[in-house]
């Protein structure tokens, strides 16, 4: 079995695994937004249903991106796991992008159903808190210097910041507001549609693909940018020293 | 299609999320691109030392 904790098996194995992914999701995308255009409309929300396809999507992975990074946090606190740092700092751009999606479409979608792009409710707000979080985790990796420090302090910020994520899942239910409550993942089973549920899946999966594919990207690079750190202060290391020796021939010369 | 009601605000979305997501892929790609060129400018410097 090949021992993924060792960054250059990760790479590897990324290295194969990556044109295959990539090519699932793009696949995955066109029968979503084939399906998705196809689909007929919602009897109360006519084809405005369709900014759905997007937007339960982003929401989904804008809550499932903070549960990779709590795990890869205490993957860094508790296992010291030499890709759990850089799995945590790779998420947090990505988290903050998909938030933003989630945002705007929302906005986009609750303008014609509600009247209003925003109101601040628990669900809505709560979202804005995550997407403010990530933007803090994001500012806190590239304010500390020492890479050791800056996985800590992230990883104990990400640690705290989860609390958020049952406020998310059950704002709709604690308290008022404008927001549906969950109409797919329910103990009663989905009350939507068959015909709108199977483009929705299916464009659920694409975007969590996408983020699997954009993940293992960028925790590549974050491997390469610490070989490159550490090649560059090697290469400074000899460079001194070279230096040193000249010095010391030139002074006994 | 222009006569779908809400017709912009479906596009807006899908623009939005469409230009999100090159952004995203397109800023990771280009971070890869660098991060190989300055490793590969590296490895020859040093083997260039090492030669000497």
């Amino acid at each position: 079995m090949v021992n993924l904790a060792n960054p250059s098996a990760f790479l590897a194995v990324t290295r194969r695994a990556l044109p295959w992914l990539a090519l699932a999701t793009a696949a995955l995308f066109v029968v979503g937004l084939w399906t998705a255009f196809l689909a007929p409309p919602d009897y109360q929300q006519g084809e405005t249903v369709k900014i759905m396809y997007i937007h339960v999507p982003a929401a989904w992975l804008s809550s499932f991106i903070y549960v990779v990074m709590t795990a890869a946090s205490l993957g860094t606190l508790v296992w010291r796991h030499p890709l759990a740092d850089a799995a945590q700092k790779a998420a947090a751009p990505l988290g903050a992008g998909f938030t933003f999606i989630c945002l705007v479409t929302g906005s986009l979608w609750g303008k014609p159903m509600w009247g209003a792009y925003w109101v601040w409710d628990a669900r809505l707000t709560s979202v804005l808190v995550l997407f403010i979080l990530y933007l803090g985790l994001v500012a806190l990796w590239r304010s500390i210097e020492d890479p050791g420090r800056a996985a800590r302090a992230a990883a104990i910020l990400t640690l705290v910041g989860c609390v958020n994520l049952p406020i998310i899942k059950f704002s709709v239910d604690w308290w008022n507001t404008l927001h549906q409550p969950a109409s797919v993942f329910r103990l009663g089973g989905p009350t939507i549609a068959p015909e709108l549920l199977w483009p929705l899946l299916t464009m659920a999966l694409a975007f969590t693909l996408l983020f699997v594919v954009l993940h293992l990207m960028a925790i590549r690079n974050e491997i390469l940018r610490r070989r490159l750190a550490r090649l560059t202060m090697l290469a400074a290391a000899e460079g001194d020293a070279l230096a040193h020796r000249f010095a010391a021939g030139g002074s006994g010369a | 299609m222009s006569d779908i009601p809400h017709f912009g605000f479906i596009v807006a979305a899908y623009l939005v999320t469409a230009i999100a997501i090159l952004a995203m892929i397109g800023a990771i790609v280009l971070d890869y691109r660098r991060l190989s060129r300055a490793l590969s400018r590296l490895d020859a410097a040093r083997n260039r030392d090492d030669g000497q």
